[in-house]
């Protein structure tokens, strides 16, 4: 018998002011750019100063979004059985100096702290090191699906009882030269685009950022609990004319319907080019359904699917969708069930299914 | 004991050959793949020795029959691995079940990320290469290679444990029932970056490296790509698969003592191992042979020597270290140690610890250092990587 998965505490810091979980998108910050940097907490309540100047800011966003779930989700760090991650790049800002130290100082005179923090695991091992825990410790690194995949190894050790609270998250950090050539590919808008505007911004590319996101993942609902997760699946192609199909079919699968979903969740990012496989599906199936989008407020990056989930996550705990996310005027009184569909460019795509608990 | 997933399909390559049967050749006539670095430009060419893959990238495009340089090396080594292990598992219509792929690596494109970093603004002919440093991105082009669609795909990097973890994956969603089939490995070419990285360290050999010898002076860097085919049993008696053998235990576990060495005491190591036989159903007495991770660096064989004492509370069964036949294979070295794992129980046959002479003055353990027969059932194969991270698997003849 299979147990049932909770999210059990949520903790994030994005392009919103989100590392408050007292808060729920009641201000949003209005950003005009092509790409948008996160709004930092203090981390000096977060993390002690002489640690804090060592880290990189992707350890420095997850230690908090971490230190946010676990506060809130209120366990012991030694209650924790594993800690999964999910990040397209890693810290990729000390790759990058580690590379340009390597060519500007012709391979000599480096030092191994940049090339140690490389490392992709670097956030889930040093949230490990930090907590003392010694479980089942995993990063995966795969584009836009490194977030789910976590989530899916988290669901799959909780349903089979080989752990019962996982710490799982999805992090990456914006640095200038991934920014520089992904404007010369023309991934990165050209133009500045306002936030809530980027959806019609009728032009390519996507608003680029960053942002931390972990969840406390269990097998026993907790006082906090936000949701109840009932499944995850990932797909490394799909056209744009299947995806209602796919849909369709991962609902009945896990026994629903369309109807039963009250709020679908899109990662829209205003990129023309490759928009219409959401677009399919708000002016297709679920044209009646209760529509919700979020890239506009947390930018685009590898691991902002876990701002989706955040977002999925609250809209069940408060039973309402704010206005600065809503996608069309369909209303829905008290949502039990959500919905998220993520792709980027096309390629790998996702669909997660919450149900309030 | 526990039920095993079946293991039917594998591929390899490495400095010492070019698929299964041509590392089995080396491995069993002591012919390593060490040596001075030649496709790579770099200063320390002079003071490493390293296991590189014979073939330039032209030549291995040309066996994939690729355009040039449109992908990385740690692509192009890792497609003909995945080819080969499914060609061995006789697949020829990849998307008819629900079959995945995960690969793990560390270094993913940085070979051309390194070598284009400012070249991209004024050279738009290799902008290909831009989206390349995602280290998911090799994972795309395999699966782009071999046909697979609509699938699960994902990419596990946790340094060098990063394959042994995408078996494990691979085993566990087999068993859950969400995959029928998976494909399951990693892959890893040479790098400035890994060079430079290691060589701050200050643990890169200039000789042959000398795994679990006292006068050890670290490891040689390797590249290799490597990949098993698991099936779930339905799938096996459907189609009357061969079975070569059986992932029968993994355990994951995290040493949670420091970002890049591990503990004094190896507490990670016994736990990822611990947690492997439990998975199995076995007692430490069941395995007879264990494929070490040995490295060759002062800090792992201490470690994992002293881990090793204390699983087998000081009766350890014949092993050794393959390393210092590949090279230490970063991501893929979980992989390549599967398939060598796997050539041990078909042949009953357990592979030298090369260059080893002098026995660690810390204890009294001995690896096997001739080619050596012995009727196997069980083999335990160890990876551990940076970030604390350890990773063990148990290989089986039966289910």
């Amino acid at each position: 018998m299979k147990k049932s998965v909770y999210i059990n505490s949520v903790g994030s810091v994005s392009a919103q002011k989100t590392f408050d979980n007292s808060h729920f998108l009641e201000d949003i910050f209005n950003h005009n750019d092509t790409v948008l940097s996160i709004i930092a907490p203090d981390y000096r309540e977060y993390i002690p100063p002489a640690a804090a100047r060592r880290m990189a800011k992707g350890i420095k966003m997850s230690t908090v979004s971490a230190k946010t779930a676990m506060t809130e989700a209120a366990l012991e760090e030694n209650e924790i059985d594993a800690i999964i991650v999910g990040t397209g790049l890693g810290c990729i800002g000390d790759s990058e100096k580690f590379v340009i130290d390597i060519i500007d100082n012709d391979e000599q005179f480096l030092t191994p702290t940049r090339f140690i923090q490389s490392s992709h695991n670097t956030v889930a091992g040093q949230i490990a090191l930090g907590m003392g825990c010694k479980g089942h410790n995993f990063t995966y690194v795969h584009s836009v699906i490194s977030f789910e995949s976590a989530v899916l190894d988290a669901k799959m050790q909780l349903e089979n009882d080989e752990a019962n609270h996982i710490l799982v998250g999805g992090v990456d950090e914006l640095v200038d030269h991934h920014v520089d050539t992904h404007r010369l590919i023309g991934h990165i808008k050209q133009e500045a685009v306002e936030t809530m505007a980027v959806l019609s911004s009728g032009t390519q590319g996507a608003v680029f950022s960053e942002g931390a996101h972990f969840f406390v993942l269990s097998n026993e609902k907790r006082p906090s609990c936000y949701a109840e997760l009932l499944a995850v699946e990932t797909y490394n192609t799909l056209s744009q004319d299947e995806v209602s199909e796919k849909v369709a079919l991962f609902l009945s699968k896990n026994k629903f319907t369309l109807d039963t979903v009250d709020v679908v969740i899109l990662g829209n990012n205003g990129d023309v080019e490759f928009d219409g496989y959401y677009n399919e599906l708000a002016k297709g199936i679920f044209k009646n359904t209760c529509q919700a989008y979020f890239k506009h407020l947390s930018g685009e990056f590898d691991t902002a699917s876990g701002f989706g989930f955040w977002l999925a996550n609250q809209i069940l705990k408060h039973q309402y969708v704010p206005k600065a996310v809503r996608l069309n005027s369909v209303e829905t009184t008290s949502p039990k069930t959500i919905l998220i569909y993520n792709q980027y460019r096309g390629e790998n795509h996702s669909l997660t299914l919450l149900r309030k608990c | 004991m526990n039920k095993g997933v079946a293991i039917t399909g594998m591929g390899i390559i490495s400095a010492i050959g070019n698929n299964v049967a041509e590392n089995y050749a080396s491995l069993i006539s002591g012919k390593k793949g060490i040596s001075k670095i030649f496709q790579i430009e770099t200063v320390h060419k002079d003071e490493i020795m390293v296991g590189e893959i014979s073939d330039t990238n032209p030549v291995l495009e040309k066996r994939l029959d690729v355009s040039e340089n449109q992908w990385s090396r740690t692509v192009l080594i890792g497609c003909l691995a995945a080819e080969e292990a499914l060609k061995n598992a006789v697949i020829t219509k990849i998307n008819d079940v629900r079959t995945g792929l995960i690969s793990g690596t560390t270094v993913g494109g940085m070979d051309k990320s390194e070598q284009y970093f400012y070249d991209y603004f004024e050279h738009p002919e290799v902008r290909q290469h831009i989206t390349g440093l995602h280290a998911g991105d090799s994972t795309k082009k395999i699966a782009k290679h071999l046909g697979l669609e609509e699938s699960f795909v994902t990419t596990i990097s946790t340094a060098c444990s990063s394959a042994a973890n995408a078996i494990m994956l691979g085993a566990r969603m087999i068993k859950s029932g969400q995959l029928d089939r998976v494909i399951v490995g990693g892959t890893d070419c040479l790098s400035k970056f890994t060079i430079n990285g290691f060589k701050t360290l200050l643990i890169l050999s200039d000789t042959y490296s000398a795994p679990f010898d006292d006068n050890r002076k670290g490891l040689n860097l390797g590249e290799a790509a490597a990949f098993l085919v698991l099936e779930s049993d339905e799938m096996v008696k459907k189609e009357n698969k061969k079975v070569l053998a059986y992932v029968k235990g993994y355990g994951n576990a995290n040493d949670a003592y420091h970002q890049t060495a591990s503990s004094e005491h190896g507490d990670g190591a016994v736990l990822a191992m611990e947690k492997a036989l439990k998975v199995a159903g076995m007692q430490s007495s069941d395995i007879d042979y264990v494929n070490a991770h040995g490295t060759a660096t002062p800090n792992n064989d201490l470690s994992e020597g002293r881990a090793l004492i204390r699983l087998f509370d000081e009766k350890v069964p014949e092993f050794s270290s393959t390393k210092a036949f590949t090279g230490h294979t970063l991501a893929a070295a979980g992989g390549v140690e599967a398939v060598y794992s796997v050539l041990a129980l078909q042949n009953n046959i357990m592979f030298p610890n090369l260059n080893y002479k002098t026995q660690m003055k810390e204890f009294d353990l001995t690896p096997i250092t001739q080619v050596t027969k012995k009727p196997l059932r069980n083999v335990l194969s160890n990876s551990f990587g940076f970030g604390g991270n350890c990773s063990t698997l148990i290989f089986s003849k039966e289910a």
